[in-house]
């Protein structure tokens, strides 16, 4: 079931898309030590699209550019992994897998990991309420919600819709008693 | 000058001058962990009626420590009686975007980009 516009897009073998695949296999050790991975991959992979966005010594608008595609992915990518690493369940023991994908003036992450039945409903609430309410509203409202104590979920997404200009979809495909939970986050370059 | 550090980053809070700074990489997981940096924010408010709030050398914050700038500011306003400035730096991407926020929350705030 989707939710959004999810994109299929196309497997560099059939596509000649440039895109960058981690997989992580979440049962070997706890998850306050994997946490500072979450940092190392999301500061890898901002570093590693900056090679798409080269400076021009000439140029001083190229260096904030890159700067911007390099702090957006940092961004991004940290916050999906810390969601995956936060709320995935680990039954049928599928992996955490982070794409993303370069593509013409756009920028595609798809995230994917497993959830319990009742994560993924959960989500499901939440995921209806951005597609159905102002984003603005909403991330203020959570945030004046947080300072009296309510719960840390959400504010992840809303900060990338309304501080990044992303664009969000969300894919639930059941696996055995779980569910393959996949965001795909697109960002304009 | 109270100093918590962690793994990548540091606070400090130079009650003298009533200002906080905050620098470094801040990813921690959840509101929960930000705890012992969100009291030292609160009790800084507690304790002066100006406050300046640095983090022109906060290099990455992550959402649950952008709710919990978020709380302080929020915190801030209620108190009516503080006047905040937050200082940021226009070269760091993260801040352009997401400290204007903070002024919706508190439009009192006086916010500077060196």
């Amino acid at each position: 079931m989707d939710f959004g516009v999810f994109h299929d897009i196309p497997s560099s073998l059939n596509g000649g898309v440039e895109s960058l695949d981690l997989s992580f296999w979440t049962s070997s050790i706890p998850l306050k030590q994997r946490w500072r991975n979450n940092g190392l991959s999301a500061d890898f992979m901002g570093d590693y699209v900056t090679t798409f966005f080269p400076l021009d010594e000439s140029d001083p608008a190229t260096k904030i550019r890159q700067a911007e595609v390099k702090g957006a992915v940092s961004y991004i990518a940290n916050e999906l992994l810390e969601n995956a690493m936060k709320y995935s369940s680990n039954v049928v023991g599928l992996p955490v897998i982070m794409r993303m994908f370069l593509l013409n003036k756009r920028i595609v992450f798809v995230q994917s990991n497993e959830s319990s039945p009742e994560m993924a409903a959960n989500l499901q609430k939440f995921i209806e309420q951005i597609l159905s309410e102002d984003t603005t509203e909403l991330y203020f409202r959570k945030m004046e919600e947080k300072a009296v104590g309510s719960s840390d979920s959400g504010l992840g997404f809303l900060t990338m819709i309304n501080d990044y200009g992303a664009k969000l979809a969300w894919r639930f495909e059941p696996v055995g008693e779980a569910f393959l939970v996949s965001t795909q986050v697109e960002i304009t370059i | 000058m109270t100093v918590l550090q962690g793994e990548g980053y540091e606070v400090g809070y130079d009650a003298a001058s009533g200002s906080v700074h905050v620098k470094g990489v801040l990813r921690l997981g959840g509101m929960d962990e930000y705890l012992p940096i969100a009291r030292i924010l609160e009790n800084a408010i507690g304790e002066h009626r100006t406050l300046t709030l640095d983090l022109t050398g906060l290099d990455f914050l992550n959402s649950s420590g952008i709710a919990t700038l978020s709380k302080f500011v929020i915190t801030a306003r209620n108190h009516q009686d503080c006047n905040v400035t937050i200082c940021g730096n226009a070269a760091v991407p993260w801040q352009g975007k997401s400290l204007n926020n903070l002024k919706r929350l508190m439009p009192a705030l006086t916010l500077r980009f060196d």
